[in-house]
């Protein structure tokens, strides 16, 4: 029987479908990655990358009125002191941590098929750090002085109080930004040097040698390599998993109903971890289908991240549930009043886009036909996004709106200029994505080449099948 | 030991002798042979990390594990000695009642900063270890070694081995089993 995606035969070696379809073999998948690198900018990369540019662009205007004006220009009000600014960082970050999962969990996990859309997850990671590094810069107000978020030494007998989540946060993210891009870069160079010998130009052959630092695949060089790696993914886990956690703090640690809860640590990376996947998605589905990966980034990889998306968005779910559970159980009444507040109150319309978008809609994902559907996956996905977007609005601005003091109840609504700078990261985002696809190998050539079938020492060789029913049998003797 | 980031390359007539062979079963073979050869100074290079291979030639474990435990513990260390100067010794503030050292209120700052350590120790370790950057080498004037980021998987032996003998090595990896077998000049 041929192989096909339905029935494809079976990995010689490990008696299990493969990873990668198609017949690839190493020299084949050296050229499905590297070659649209060497090929001259396709027009249709024009199309994406323009509008990000142009989004990206209202990201200066937003912010360049910002710094002239003061936050004075947001919607902020008396109550609602904090909205799209910390809405916008907690969403990015939490876009951040499927990179993470996929490069540092799921390879301590061994899941194999982490390989083909590793690169471009952990790429996603960064991008989406640095729009999220932006809101709390620019909230402040007094960009000039986001230095003092630091413990450096000072004239002003004045240092930030480590007490506070706040700055756990700083160290937190900035930490986890540096980190993913230090795995990132380790996990490229072997790649960088790839793209180095192939290279054609003196151009090329100078940038990419230098950022491949000569890399030659010496096993004794692998050797460090791989022990690094195991390191990094050992490192990283826990990281991510702190981050969001802190991030949760900045709001669990208040006295705010509705934000002082212990789920909040979990509740949320389960929830980054779900947005992050779907961003994955989003990002994937075009991507394979414009460079034509089709055999790389297989309905597998698809099926996999929209099972990860099903079992984080019913734990996300659960918390939903949970949170309005403990709001009675507790017999707090502020408590209580926060939780009716949100799914009944003035922002109940944003409460319930979450909940759609975040626990009904994705039950379609419990279906085998709709996770392999990339029509369904591709709007599930952008679904989500809006979904997990709105659950952090839905946090921060009704726990704030309706505070301990019904006299100095408010209702926030965000002006132009909040929306232009959410916009405009979405544009740094996909300005980044853009450039990146087109410069860098979107797919870790050496890690996909060790998994395939032929990357095995043993491949070829003859395999010892223990058959039961031809094994001899001892007769039993009384 | 000299500069680290420059290769340490003894001057000679030719660099050592490269052969590429087939695919990884292949290479693993003839690692296995050459270690028992008793060679000393010599590589395999793959497009990916062969499984087994560091066995087959006999590599010691790697020393990273320590580099990076050392660097994250200090990390660690020096994080919470930074909170507790802060709070204790520099800025000595009541804030909500708290003790002035307040350490589980520390103790996030502590775990991000010996993380930070621990990543930059392994990359830079890392990289140290491997003597990286080194942006020239002999093996690249090779024609075929640029396969090694391919398709290629080689073995090279060094021409100051105690067993290198140039017509002996290049006969003994074409017996193993080697493709296409070159004495690489020294550059």
């Amino acid at each position: 029987m041929a192989p096909t995606e339905e029935t494809p035969d079976l990995d010689p070696v490990r008696g299990r479908a493969p990873l990668i379809l198609g017949g690839h073999d190493f020299p084949s998948i050296t050229r499905a990655v590297c070659d649209p690198l060497e090929r001259p900018t396709p027009s249709g990369w024009w199309l994406f990358f323009l509008p990000s540019l142009a989004l990206l662009s209202l990201l200066g205007l937003a912010t360049g009125w910002l710094f002239w004006e003061g936050i004075g220009i947001w919607g902020l009000n008396n109550p609602v002191g904090w909205a799209f600014d910390i809405t916008n960082f907690v969403f990015w970050v939490g876009i951040g941590h499927a990179g993470t999962l996929i490069s540092a969990i799921l390879f301590l996990l061994r899941q194999r098929w982490r390989t083909s859309i590793n690169r471009s997850a952990e790429a996603m990671t960064i991008f989406a750090v640095m729009c999220a590094l932006i809101f709390p810069g620019i909230h402040v107000g007094r960009i000039w002085v986001a230095y003092w978020m630091l413990p450096l030494p000072n004239q002003m007998s004045m240092c930030p109080n480590f007490r506070s989540p706040l700055l756990w946060d700083v160290f937190a993210v900035s930490i986890y930004g540096t980190v993913s891009v230090l795995f990132w870069y380790v996990g490229l160079v072997p790649d960088l040097a790839t793209v180095r010998d192939r290279a054609r130009t003196l151009l090329r052959r100078r940038i990419f040698g230098a950022l491949a630092l000569g890399w030659r695949g010496s096993n004794r060089h692998w050797q460090h390599y791989e022990r690094a790696y195991l390191i990094l993914a050992g490192l990283a886990t826990p990281l991510v998993l702190s981050v969001h956690s802190i991030v949760s703090m900045d709001f669990a640690v208040s006295q705010l109903p509705g934000w002082h809860t212990t789920i909040f640590p979990p509740y949320f990376v389960a929830g980054a971890i779900f947005s992050g996947f779907a961003m994955v998605v989003t990002l994937m589905v075009i991507t394979r289908k414009a460079f034509r990966m089709e055999n790389l980034i297989t309905i597998r990889h698809f099926e996999n991240m929209a099972k990860i998306m099903l079992v984080t968005g019913t734990m996300v779910g659960y918390a939903y549930g949970m949170e309005f559970f403990i709001a009675w159980y507790s017999g707090n009444p502020y408590e209580g009043f926060a939780f009716l507040n949100r799914a009944f109150g003035p922002y109940a319309w944003a409460y319930w886009i979450m909940v759609s978008c975040n626990v009904i809609l994705p039950q379609i994902l419990w279906w085998k036909k709709a996770r392999t559907n990339l029509a369904i996956l591709f709007v599930m996905s952008l679904v989500v996004n809006v979904g997990m977007w709105f659950e952090r609005f839905v946090i921060i601005v009704t726990s704030l709106h309706r505070d301990f003091l019904p006299s100095s109840w408010d209702y926030y609504v965000p002006t132009i200029w909040e929306f232009l700078a959410l916009l405009g990261s979405f544009g740094l985002f996909f300005t980044m994505f853009c450039l990146f696809v087109r410069f860098l190998p979107i797919v870790a050539t050496a890690e996909v080449k060790a998994v395939l079938p032929a990357a095995d020492p043993h491949h070829g060789e003859e395999r010892v099948v223990l058959d039961v029913s031809k094994a001899p049998v001892r007769e039993a003797t009384t | 030991m000299s500069a680290p980031l420059l290769p340490q390359l003894p001057a000679g007539p030719c660099y050592g002798a490269l052969g590429r062979f087939a695919g990884p079963r292949e290479l693993l073979h003839a690692c296995e042979r050459i270690r028992e050869l008793g060679f000393t100074r010599w590589d395999a290079h793959s497009p990916f990390p062969v499984h087994g291979l560091d066995g087959a030639m006999g590599l010691r474990a790697s020393r990273l594990p320590w580099i990076v435990l050392t660097l994250a513990l200090s990390g660690a260390a020096g994080a919470m000695l930074l909170q507790w100067w802060v709070h204790t010794q520099a800025y000595p503030l009541v804030i909500s009642g708290k003790p002035l050292f307040s350490w589980p209120a520390f103790v996030p700052v502590t775990f991000e900063v010996g993380v930070l350590f621990g990543a930059l120790g392994a990359v830079f370790g890392m990289f140290g270890l491997n003597r990286l950057p080194m942006h020239h080498h002999p093996l690249f004037e090779s024609s075929t070694f640029e396969r090694a980021t391919d398709d290629g998987f080689f073995v090279s032996i060094e021409s100051w081995d105690p067993k290198f003998d140039r017509e002996a090595t290049t006969r003994l990896l074409r017996d193993l089993g080697a493709l296409d077998v070159e004495l690489v000049p020294s550059s």
